[in-house]
């Protein structure tokens, strides 16, 4: 009986994984391919001949490195933006008592309710007059500051004793000496939460580059598979390749620090 | 004991992020909602003294355009049938991992997790080809249990539970973390009480870890409606919102009509519709939370 409810869990749990793991195994597998294996019945899981040839072309005659470096560079930049400016502002929350914190805290997380959507009309106009459409600053400006970010910084922040501030101070520690090298080191653990869940967001947006980016050169990587999956609908094992590069990165990334990364999305799901 | 320069620091390290959200927010929040009374298109983004205000005429043409009462009704259907299947399987999954005995826990729950942190129109083009009629990965293994041939993406009855199946398969993940933590925080003497009251697991079940899991399953539903309901990238690159606009869905209506055919008056009255659906929602599930707190 005991064994029986064993069996019957472990089984449901190597399916579920299963599921959730084969599409992306075979994404691996196919991208391997040479052309037109990937299109059989019934399906290879396992290449017959391995060929790097779709990662060849991507690289050499379909620009995939410039792509590359687009998704890197606005990840990277956005990230370190964010985490300036959102630590800032989740100090201040935190740390620093004036009128109105509180009501102007409640109005921003308030305004979460609002969907990113219905500033993207004024907001590609407003980019476009001061002529940041199908630049690098187009995805950069709206990714400064985020509320969520100064939210979870702001809940970390509230938890240094004001003790470890005053004692800085009477050692003759400025403001900013103060957020730099006392408060930031102690909020490493929120910060790095921060950063990945920052730079996953951007790496893998897509409807916001897709509008901003109107020149190819200018593309991030989920943009560039889109339009390639538009364009070479038959090349399945090609596409297979692009999308393996457009999503390793990011799946190697949470590997290494999946830790911080579910921690984080924890910590904002159980607050009261 | 600090006064004055104090209120001066705070709004120096306030400033950065209050500007950018007050310029980059903000402003083209009040904007929009100007935008969806003009007629501003193409000529428009010329030279904006074509502009005109045209008062409520893009909300009454909306209401009279049959295709945005489709874009609703996919929308609505994706989020009916999507939501509650995406929450239960992350539940189901969560308990799962969360039951006695389970060895390796930390190696399903990061395979469980992998799909959400993955690219999602890299995903999406993965799972075109899991759907393809005749090579994809679905038919192949619904063939062993006798199930025929489906055309998933091309046929308009399959297209909308095909992106259905795929998003949970994305993010289910995501929901089953929370629901973790969620378990976690049920202390065990509940469950012990229940046991020496003589409830059985089906029983613990419902009268302890549904109540205590109530709280975490609004804010779950909470922010997997607000996701749902933004349907984009899926019918972008599986369908173009096809076959016959069974996929069609409200935020790629708004990016049709403003960015590919630039009726970008149109097109942010389209982006409230959207903001006041989601603010009715959430208006309605707080108010729900409520009374459950009272109860």
């Amino acid at each position: 009986m005991k064994l029986l409810r064993k069996i019957i869990l472990y089984a449901a749990l190597v399916i579920i994984a299963a599921v959730t793991l084969v599409p992306l195994l075979w994404m691996v597998s196919a991208s391997f391919m040479p052309a037109g294996h990937a299109s059989t019945f019934p399906p290879r899981f396992i290449p017959d001949v391995v060929t790097f040839e779709h990662y060849v072309s991507l690289f050499t005659r379909l620009n995939l490195a410039r792509y590359l470096f687009n998704s890197a560079f606005l990840s990277v930049t956005v990230t370190v933006i964010a985490l300036v400016v959102n630590s800032m502002a989740g100090y201040a929350f935190a740390k620093f008592r004036f009128r109105g914190k509180d009501g102007l805290f409640k109005l921003l997380l308030s305004s979460m309710v609002i969907p990113a959507q219905v500033t993207m009309l004024p907001l590609f106009l407003m980019l476009n007059k001061m002529g940041f459409i199908n630049s690098y600053m187009g995805v950069i400006i709206p990714g400064m500051a985020s509320v969520f970010g100064i939210f979870l910084i702001r809940q970390f922040m509230q938890s240094i004793p004001d003790s470890f501030i005053e004692a800085a101070r009477i050692d003759g520690a400025g403001d900013f000496e103060i957020y730099w090298k006392l408060i930031l080191p102690l909020c490493k653990p929120i910060l790095i939460t921060l950063a990945i869940i920052t730079f996953m967001g951007t790496w893998n947006d897509f409807l916001w580059p897709l509008i901003v980016m109107t020149d190819d050169t200018m593309y991030t990587l989920p943009v560039a598979v889109a339009n390639l999956s538009l364009e070479h609908v038959q090349d399945t094992e090609l596409m297979m390749a692009g999308s393996v590069i457009t999503i390793a990165p990011v799946l190697i990334l949470f590997a290494a620090v999946q830790k911080y990364y579910i921690s984080g999305i924890m910590a904002g799901g159980v607050k009261e | 004991m600090r006064a004055k320069g104090h209120v001066r620091i705070a709004m120096i390290f306030l400033a950065p992020a209050l500007i950018a959200i007050g310029v980059f927010f903000v402003v083209p929040v009040i904007a929009a909602f100007i935008l969806s009374f003009t007629d501003f298109d193409i000529y428009s983004l010329g030279n904006w003294r074509y502009v005109r205000f045209v008062g409520v005429k893009n909300y009454t043409d909306l209401f009279g355009d049959p295709l945005f009462w489709k874009a609703i009704k996919n929308t609505m259907y994706f989020l009916i049938v999507g939501g509650p299947l995406s929450i239960s399987v992350s539940l189901g999954a969560a308990l799962l991992l969360q039951s006695k005995g389970v060895r390796l826990k930390g190696l399903f729950r990061t395979a469980y997790f992998a799909p959400v942190v993955t690219t999602l129109v890299a995903v999406a083009v993965v799972w075109r080809f899991v759907y393809h009629p005749r090579f994809g990965l679905l038919n192949y293994a619904l063939s062993f249990v006798g199930i025929g041939q489906i055309d998933w993406l091309g046929d308009p009855a399959w297209a909308m539970p095909a992106i259905i199946l795929m998003a949970v398969w994305k993010n289910f993940g995501y929901n089953m973390v929370i629901f973790i933590a969620g378990l976690q925080n049920i202390p065990d003497e509940l469950y012990e009480a229940a046991n020496i009251d003589g409830a059985g697991k089906w029983q613990q079940f419902r009268s302890v870890t549904l109540p205590m899991l109530a709280p975490t399953t609004l804010f779950i539903t909470i922010i997997t409606m607000i996701g749902y309901i933004q349907l984009f990238a899926e019918p972008y690159v599986m369908t173009q919102g096809g076959p016959l606009n069974s996929t069609l869905s409200i935020v790629l209506l708004m990016y049709q009509h403003g960015f590919r055919w630039w009726n970008m008056g149109y097109s942010a009255a389209v982006a409230f519709v959207l903001f006041a659906i989601i603010l009715a929602a959430s208006i309605v599930q707080s108010q729900v939370s409520k009374r459950v707190k009272a109860l």
